[in-house]
């Protein structure tokens, strides 16, 4: 393993440390439980949204704690949930008095963690509602396992109903907005290489040199096949179809598109499947109204790709416009 | 024979040591099925629990379980940390003020332990889990303690039936948690929890011959 880190059990502590010190002026740290807040919080009659998950996923969740997105994400070791301790805590710093959105990806260990937090907060006559997501289209037989996992529309639903808490949406009409977000969105992901957790040491899978693993979860879990490598249009025909088809987004129907690098591969190749993504979607009268291409939701230095497609009206257009300012996402301000 | 705090606390202590011992194994039949975290998040669980153990000695056997809950809860994280935080936390319920217990209270503990886990997980036998070693050793529990076995005994056939729990995740396919994913590619493959449970089951068992 060659990583660039202290201790392999300090890499979350002092990631998060280092993030806290160079974004001083959007959030604060707060280390015992550990959670990532919005430096201006609480902000009061707002629904406050927090999201967690295991570490790794870089920059989501902390990168997207501050204006108009989240008011606190909690980090769990990497790929780890984090505890209901870290949840609680978190919610008891960044309560406007209008209740919490939980969101949260659809893994046995997130759901079950949160699930634990809402229930010691609504024991304190907190309100909390707790979305989860699952837009991950690899997982076939959903109805027969743990379900779809939650990937992509996560990154986007955190982004949409952040701009609504900050327009005054009430915690039941965020709730909504977020399941229908949920709803819109498909993502499917696909790997080049493994990655390794620092505390593991070794890599999470193996996957020979010529070989790629389509619908990979960002935890490095197995998709639907491992096939000798193709061309990067290839491989964007085989993502995008999977994804078109499970919704099924429709000729005259309008998107958000977003290309997403699983940590390892870099902007120069992305943009050659977005170039790809366009073009099959422009051939089949779907329309890219808005678009993300960057590194969002990673599984550390895995190289691999992920597309999610996010179908879109005038509510979530003028939400995803609406200003924000995070660590990894800033517009408008 | 009753069982009285110190033997928790005992227990405890081998529990720890052996999920200690186990850890690299833990997290390698996790990585086959799973994340590959298991045996490093259960370690770091127990020895938060360890690293507060001695001011646990003087209390009753229900706040040892329930202090324990509650390390589980905030330090394993991923699945395992809410189920075993669950189960510890429903096994201390009816020993609240208690320092000593006989082999039919504990018996209702871990039956109360089961359900805390099932509620939680949402998942029921032969779905390749840590149910999957809980629930026959109950049965092989109860049913030496009806007829009439020594503690040793009952414990001895707990552990045999939670041996043999493990040993039938094997060609188990998953259906709950992150190794359902893998499908039909989860069958062949030892379940981490079953084998985490089936490891604090036996550190029962090694507590209880040691006081005879």
């Amino acid at each position: 393993m060659k990583k660039i880190i202290n201790k392999p059990e300090d890499v979350v502590k002092e990631s998060v440390e280092g993030l806290g010190l160079a974004w001083s002026e959007i959030v604060k740290v707060n280390y015992e439980p550990m959670f990532v807040y919005r430096a201006d919080a609480p902000v009061n009659n707002k629904v406050a949204i927090i999201s967690g998950g295991g570490s790794g996923h870089e920059p989501m969740h902390a990168g997207f704690v501050g204006y108009g997105m989240l008011d606190a994400a909690c980090p769990g070791e990497v790929f780890t949930s984090p505890t209901p301790d870290q949840m609680y805590e978190a919610a008891k710093k960044v309560h406007g008095g209008a209740g919490i959105l939980f969101i949260v990806k659809n893994y046995s260990g997130d759901v079950m963690n949160f699930e634990m937090a809402a229930d010691m907060l609504k024991a304190e006559g907190i309100d909390v509602e707790n979305v989860i997501i699952d837009d991950d289209v690899a997982v076939k037989d959903s109805l027969y396992t743990q379900g779809r996992r939650g990937v992509g529309t996560t990154v986007l639903a955190e982004k949409i109903c952040g701009a609504a808490a900050e327009k005054g949406y009430d915690l039941k009409k965020l709730a909504e907005l977020c399941k229908k977000v949920n709803g819109w969105g498909r993502s499917m992901g696909m790997a080049l290489t493994p990655c390794t957790v620092p505390a593991a040491g070794k890599p999470t899978f193996e996957l020979a040199e010529d070989e790629m693993e389509i619908g990979i979860g960002i935890h490095g879990e197995p998709g639907r096949e491992r096939m000798k490598i193709k061309s990067a249009d290839e491989i964007t025909e085989m993502l995008a179809e999977a994804i078109i088809e499970d919704l099924p987004f429709k000729e005259g129907d309008e998107v958000l598109a977003f290309v997403n690098s699983m940590g390892g591969t870099p902007e120069i190749e992305l943009y050659i499947v977005y170039r790809k993504l366009y073009k099959i979607l422009e051939s089949k009268g779907i329309k890219i109204a808005r678009k993300l291409v960057g590194r969002y939701i990673t599984s550390l230095e895995m190289q691999g790709v992920s597309i999610t497609l996010l179908k879109l009206d005038d509510e979530l257009k003028e939400l995803w416009d609406a200003p924000v300012k995070t660590p990894a996402l800033r517009w408008g301000i | 024979m009753m069982i009285n705090n110190q033997d928790v606390i005992k227990f405890l202590e081998k529990a720890a040591g052996k999920i200690k011992e186990n850890k690299e194994f833990l997290t390698q039949l996790d990585s086959a099925i799973g994340d590959g975290d298991h045996g490093i998040n259960m370690d770091r669980g127990f020895s938060k629990i360890m690293s507060s153990i001695d001011t646990l000695r003087d209390k009753d056997i229900g706040t040892i379980l329930r202090t324990c809950s509650m390390a589980l809860i905030s330090t394993v994280g991923g699945a395992s940390g809410p189920l075993y935080g669950t189960a510890f936390l429903y096994a201390s319920k009816s020993l609240n003020g208690k320092f000593e217990i006989d082999m039919n209270e504990l018996l209702e503990a871990l039956k109360a332990a089961l359900e805390g886990i099932q509620m939680r997980g949402k998942a029921t036998e032969g779905e390749k889990t840590m149910i999957d070693a809980i629930a026959p050793a109950l049965r092989a529990f109860e049913e030496k303690l009806k007829s009439g076995g020594t503690p040793v005994e009952i414990l001895e056939a707990t552990v045999a039936a939670a041996k043999k729990g493990v040993e039938n995740t094997v060609p188990m396919k998953a259906t709950k948690g992150r190794a359902s994913y893998l499908g039909d590619r989860s069958i062949g493959h030892q379940d981490p929890g079953a084998t985490s449970s089936y490891l604090i089951f036996e550190a029962m068992l090694e507590t209880l011959k040691e006081k005879v």
